[in-house]
């Protein structure tokens, strides 16, 4: 079981993702340079967050002409797990892996902050530790994280069940003050329809431990190590 | 082969919350310029590009736009005559 987490130009959520799943976790992984075409045999691969390309043209918009994503989407297509992590999602949205696109925050502000998540799909392979409903603390750290996608899309993503977290106050409403950037659908995270690509903007791998505020990104590390291994 | 200078404007997409836009308008209103029923806030792209006419030009320059410099689900684009640089 190991992890290949790819560095673009302006990714700053590598080592984080590294730290968590090696440090943490105690599974192997790799960094894997942008320019590089060997995902060195790698199980899941990690798309971390940053801002790859200095957000040139759209966030994401760039980096999917990176020489990997070649690789990435070969890996995706093979069925084999790829998670897609803040400006990771907006890669893969931009690179036609998972369906819409992240638009500017509706308060115009980058936010920084734990915000609380609803478990809406906990029979993916990213979320299968997880409870149905069982609400979740995981910080997120975004200007563009505010998901918008036509209304086909979006009621096909409801009626198949690929919207995996929903922003969500502490009962679990999903009311506009506990959406932070004015997400259609309080959509945080959804998966691809074959199910092994998973776009979320926050950031689970800094949700690991007490010091950090939460232990609530472990188990969807452990999903994926328990779902992979088996 | 000659060469065309093209503009393309990219806007958010109607319809699609436009926060941007509507603090830019918010703004104008508290200027006194109460008018203003709308405003969109986008980008301006120019690109100088080799063609065999104006219309090869404008064709190349839509392919662009549908490719990469829009994006298709959020944003609108227009693209201007092309002219002869």
């Amino acid at each position: 079981m190991k992890f290949g987490i790819v560095t673009f130009p302006g990714s700053n959520c590598d080592y984080d993702a590294y730290h968590a799943v090696v440090d943490q976790l105690g599974a192997e992984a790799s960094y894997i340079w942008h320019k590089d075409t060997d995902l060195q045999r790698s199980d899941v691969i990690i798309l971390p967050g940053g801002f790859s390309y200095g957000d040139y043209l759209r966030a994401g918009a760039i980096a999917r002409f990176s020489p990997v994503m070649k690789e990435v989407v070969a890996h995706a297509r093979r069925g084999a797990p790829v998670l897609c992590i803040c400006n990771g999602f907006q890669i893969a949205c931009e690179a036609g892996m998972l369906p819409g696109a992240l638009m500017r925050n509706r308060g115009l502000q980058f936010i920084s902050a734990p915000i609380r998540l609803r478990v809406d799909n906990p029979a993916t392979m990213f979320t299968n530790l997880y409870r149905q409903n069982e609400i979740l603390t995981i910080p997120i750290a975004h200007g563009d994280g505010r998901y918008a996608a036509s209304p086909e899309t979006l009621r096909s993503l409801e009626g198949e069940g690929q919207i995996v977290f929903r922003y969500s106050d502490e009962y679990g409403e999903l009311t506009a003050a506990a959406n932070p950037n004015g997400s259609e659908l309080s959509i945080a995270g959804i998966v691809s329809d074959a199910g092994n690509v998973f776009g979320m903007m926050p950031h689970p791998e800094r949700a690991m431990e007490p010091a950090l505020g939460s232990t609530d990104g472990v188990r969807l590390f452990e999903s994926l190590l328990a779902g992979v291994a088996a | 082969m000659p060469r065309f200078r093209v503009g393309i404007h990219i806007t958010p997409r109607r319809g699609l919350l436009d926060p941007q836009g509507e603090a830019v308008a918010g703004a104008l209103h508290s200027l006194g310029f109460n008018g203003v029923k709308r405003a969109h806030v986008g980008r301006y792209i120019v690109l100088e590009t080799d063609a065999a006419d104006s219309s090869a030009a404008a064709t190349d320059v839509r392919a662009m736009c549908e490719k990469l410099l829009a994006n298709p689900v959020t944003e609108d684009f227009e693209i201007e005559p092309a002219s002869p640089v």
